[in-house]
């Protein structure tokens, strides 16, 4: 299957790993991934701070540039969300109709990954190798927007090697929320801590996420108190086999 | 399109919002500035996580065995959604068949005008004093302050409501008023304040509701005038309902000769068979129980049972102002059941002072604002991380997401002249719009990072990030630029 | 308009309907398609009541004197509505009949025995409307002991069902369990302002 990656303008910026994992993954399982490099930003962060109209002109582009595509796949379910849920809003807030339903048609067709691997390509066992304790987090959008429910976690309990530990209180938002975490620092912090609290008594030595945003969160949280514990995309778990040997001891964010 | 008039009003005339300096819809202070106050208490932190635990478990627990809970839940949106839609007849409709019950009612367009109304027939009826139902209208118009400027003396029953007046405080939950506040507390009030209240009482909740019981008896048989709140008024019917627990409702609904209801006019349903709905979803989202002790539905007057005059004041106070907004009138379908403030992380974090208004959490975090018009609470939109849990929640399926991004967008409208964000947010969209610009972005940010502040220490604004969180370093490598590389 | 002042009513329901006068979408029609109506469970009912700290008695009709008069000390004052049946009064208390009681009296007796109208079995719930057995909403309210005595043909298992057999212009008080409050911490307590003792006898 011809799939087209939507990068997410983060992880191309930041997190590079959690992309070129995807693009291993899908090509291990058989297929053809294509970078329409005309792609930027979906805009979330522009939609979630309040600037929908700024969004217009990424909506549009975001349109036209995966409108071609039959399978579209994020490494991020905040950004999935946003296609899914924002940009045919943002067009129709902005008076253009025919974007907004060009909009949703594309937003039809885009996957985060974990709903494209069980959904789409009807794979849980995707043949990965990940000897390690993992806890894994579910981000909010992934959970709430896009209801991807208990996908992740069927993919990763299939890793051989994988030891997967229950996150208490999982489903408690890490803090993160884009401006959220610079316009309200200290609620943000204390919502960081309790997530960081209940990551450390699982005794995991991996935090997984299907977002890096909130595992950047995690993660310099996780960092800056030298907790030892990685932060570690989705996607770079499914990506590792015996062959390829697992990410390196790099975490996400390093101090 | 055609410019509809009404009363000589046009159609395009600018919503009014509530009127400032009256009521409690607006804080001193902005919320972060708030919330930091309250983040430093570690007790209220306690409170606030043991709370709202607790009632997250017992409201899943009930929720859990309502098989058809879903169902209910679209009926409870849609029939709000309906009575919006249909808001102005179905008011005149109850208005007729209260007065045709023997009740008399009166209009209020905000605050000010109700204040005035029910003041006036409080001394109509002879009286300094009246006994007061838990109402969440009378919080938002300040009644208790008017009656007291008008020599009135309101007394709250409701238990918490009390340990609020007693203590000078203000509420924090919109159904547990004193949720901030533990029994050990409690008691250190009720010692300091409650009259004739014995020394040796004991921190237990029990010996605590006893010594309630024992301070109000007197003053429910003894107080001419009640006022109250509704949980609901039915159009069809002119039926009114009040939902509660500690049977304070039903001293204040049976005992006094007069009865004085307040209301947000949103709070109309259009038929008797709709309260089906809504008395199955309220307590479960809210109490988290099964069917809260007592509910109390009163039709006008009966003759020689409770009451024999009832007056019902209809209140706008820029309730017409978020119904004109097609976007955010939803939230007019709000029960006032407090599921969003108990799911919520902000709000478990930040208390309900720390959003100023009457109105805490996230429904008070979309509601307050647009009752005040977004000026006056800008920064409450953003005291949200957007995680929905509070959608998810919601027994009238109040997308707050969605709304509060939404008001986002309003307040930044609001803002008469350029801020260093909106510069700096048309620049990115400008150089997102552009990919060899947004290539060169990604290379020009590496390059000042690994050129200076490693980890940690970034400048205001964003130190709020890196002050307790470190940043990544950027990669060696982007993904395009691996990709091109293939 | 000319030659009358806009009332508040006038201006209030302007602005309601200058809000909506820019349309906006239909809503979507109202779908019941949740529980209507179920088996009745009068065991489930005495399990729920008992839930919330109702006492919950089983008596034949001949034996409801009996079973009361198990609850409530010799020479107890009991406020009865002057529809109540009389065979279902002990001799061992004192019946005050409710003629325009004042408050004092009503506060003062030791409990109220009272019929009722409709039983929720799903949510633990008597509902009383105010008829002859079950007298003005204050007997029922101010003393500390209620006897409510129930049959099981008024029970029903769902809210809904409740609603279409109760009349909406009577009074009507919903009582779930005895007086209780969750403003401490959370934690229910049984016994603030209303009664804080509620005996249910389930007639067969």
């Amino acid at each position: 299957m011809r799939i087209a990656l939507f990068v997410t303008c983060l992880a191309d910026t930041m997190f590079p790993q959690a992309a070129t994992a995807t693009v291993r993954l899908l090509e291990r399982l058989g297929h053809d991934v294509v970078f329409p490099t005309e792609q930027t930003c979906c805009g979330q962060m522009h939609v979630n701070t309040g600037y929908p109209r700024e969004a217009v002109p990424l909506v549009r582009r975001h349109v036209r540039v995966f409108d071609p595509y039959d399978v579209i796949v994020a490494p991020s379910g905040s950004c999935v969300g946003s296609v899914r849920h924002q940009h045919a809003m943002v067009a129709r807030r902005a008076g253009d109709v025919r974007l907004a339903s060009r909009a949703e048609s594309v937003a039809g067709r885009t996957y985060e990954l974990s709903e494209l691997l069980v959904d789409v390509l009807g794979v849980t066992d995707v043949g990965a190798y990940y000897p390690h304790r993992v806890t894994y987090h579910p981000t909010c959008h992934s959970l709430r927007m896009l209801r991807v429910g208990d996908r992740p976690r069927q993919l990763l309990r299939a890793v051989r090697g994988l030891d997967l530990v229950e996150l208490p209180a999982a489903e408690q938002c890490c803090g993160f929320g884009g401006t959220f975490a610079v316009k309200n620092p200290e609620t943000s912090t204390a919502m960081l801590a309790d997530k960081m609290r209940h990551v450390l008594a699982t005794g995991a030595d991996v935090c997984a996420a299907g977002d890096v945003s909130c595992l950047m969160h995690i993660g310099g949280g996780l960092s800056r108190l030298r907790t030892g514990v990685r932060t570690v995309h989705l996607a770079e778990i499914l990506a590792s086999t015996e062959q390829s040997g697992t990410p390196s001891a790099r975490s996400a964010v390093r101090s | 399109m055609t410019r509809r008039t009404f009363l000589g009003m046009p159609a395009t005339a600018p919503p009014v919002t509530a009127p400032a300096g009256v009521g409690h819809l607006r804080g001193d202070e902005s919320f972060p500035d708030a919330a930091r106050r309250s983040l430093a208490d570690p007790q209220l932190r306690r409170n606030l996580r043991h709370a709202t635990t607790t009632i997250r478990a017992k409201s899943a627990g009930v929720i859990d065995e309502q098989a058809d809970w879903e169902q209910l839940r679209a009926a409870g949106a849609a029939i709000k959604a309906d009575t919006l839609h249909r808001l102005p007849d179905l008011l005149e409709q109850l208005e007729e068949k209260v007065t045709g019950a023997g009740g008399v009612v009166h209009w209020a367009a905000d605050a000010i005008e109700a204040n005035r109304i029910v003041t006036d027939l409080v001394r109509a009826a002879g009286a300094d004093r009246v006994i007061k139902v838990k109402s969440m209208a009378t919080q938002e118009i300040g009644l208790n302050e008017a009656l007291e400027a008008a020599g009135i003396t309101p007394v709250e029953t409701d238990l918490a409501e009390l340990i609020v007046q007693l203590g000078d405080d203000r509420p924090s939950h919109i159904l547990v008023p004193a949720i901030h506040r533990n029994r050990a507390e409690i008691r250190e009030i009720f010692l300091r304040e409650m009259p004739g209240v014995d020394p040796a009482l004991a921190d237990d909740p029990t010996a605590l509701a006893a010594a309630a019981r024992r301070f109000l008896r007197e003053t429910f048989l003894s107080t001419p005038v009640a006022v109250s709140g509704a949980n609901f008024a039915v159009a069809e019917t002119g039926t009114l309902a009040v939902v509660e627990s500690e049977g304070n409702g039903r001293m204040c609904l049976t005992v006094p000769d007069t009865l004085i209801t307040v209301m947000g006019v949103e709070k109309v349903v259009p038929t008797w068979r709709d309260l089906e709905v809504f008395l199955q979803l309220l307590p479960r989202a809210s109490t988290g129980e099964r069917m809260n002790p007592y509910t109390s539905m009163w039709t006008g007057v009966t003759p020689g049972d409770g009451p024999q005059a009832f007056h019902l004041v209809l209140l706008d106070n820029g309730r017409s102002a978020v119904l004109a907004d097609e976007v955010g009138r939803q939230a007019l379908r709000c029960i006032r059941c407090s599921a969003c403030l108990n799911v919520c992380p902000v709000y478990e974090r930040a208390g309900g002072h720390a959003y100023g208004s009457v109105y805490p959490g996230p429904i008070g975090a979309v509601l307050s604002p647009q009752l005040t018009g977004i000026e006056d609470n800008a920064s409450l939109p953003y005291a949200s991380t957007l995680c929905g849990a509070c959608y998810d929640a919601c027994p009238v399926k109040i997308n707050i997401p969605e709304l509060l991004v939404h008001l986002r967008a309003e307040a930044v409208e609001s803002r008469p002249r350029p801020t260093a964000e909106s510069i700096a947010m048309a620049a990115a969209a400008y150089t997102m719009d552009r990919p060899r610009l947004y290539a060169a972005g990604q290379r020009a940010a590496r390059l000042s990072r690994l050129a200076g502040r490693r980890g940690r220490g970034l400048p205001p604004p964003l130190n709020g990030w890196t002050a307790s969180r470190d940043l990544p370093e950027p990669p060696a490598q982007t993904f395009r630029e691996w990709w091109a590389g293939r | 308009m000319v030659g009358r002042a806009v009332t508040s009513r006038d201006l209030v329901l302007g602005r309601l309907r200058a809000a909506l006068a820019t349309g906006g979408p239909a809503p979507a029609p109202v779908s019941r398609d949740y529980v209507q109506a179920d088996t009745v469970d009068v065991d489930q009912l005495a399990q729920r009541l008992t839930d919330y700290r109702a006492h919950v008695h089983r008596a034949t009709e001949a034996a409801v004197a009996d079973t009361i008069a198990d609850l409530l000390p010799a020479g107890a004052t009991v406020v009865v509505p002057p529809g109540l049946p009389p065979a279902w009064l002990p001799s061992t208390v004192t019946a005050l009949t409710d003629d325009g009681l004042d408050h004092g009296r009503i506060g003062a007796a030791d409990a109220v025995v009272t019929a009722a109208a409709v039983a929720i079995a799903q949510t633990g719930t008597i509902v009383l409307d105010g008829s002859p057995d079950q007298g003005r909403r204050v007997l029922s309210l101010l003393p500390d002991r209620h006897v409510c005595v129930l049959r099981a043909e008024q029970v029903v298992a769902t809210v809904p069902e409740a609603l279409a057999r109760l009349t909406p212009h009577r009074p009507l008080t919903w009582i779930s369990g005895p007086s209780a409050t969750s403003d401490i911490e959370l934690i229910r307590v049984e016994g603030v302002h209303g009664p804080r003792h509620l005996h249910v006898v389930l007639l067969p």
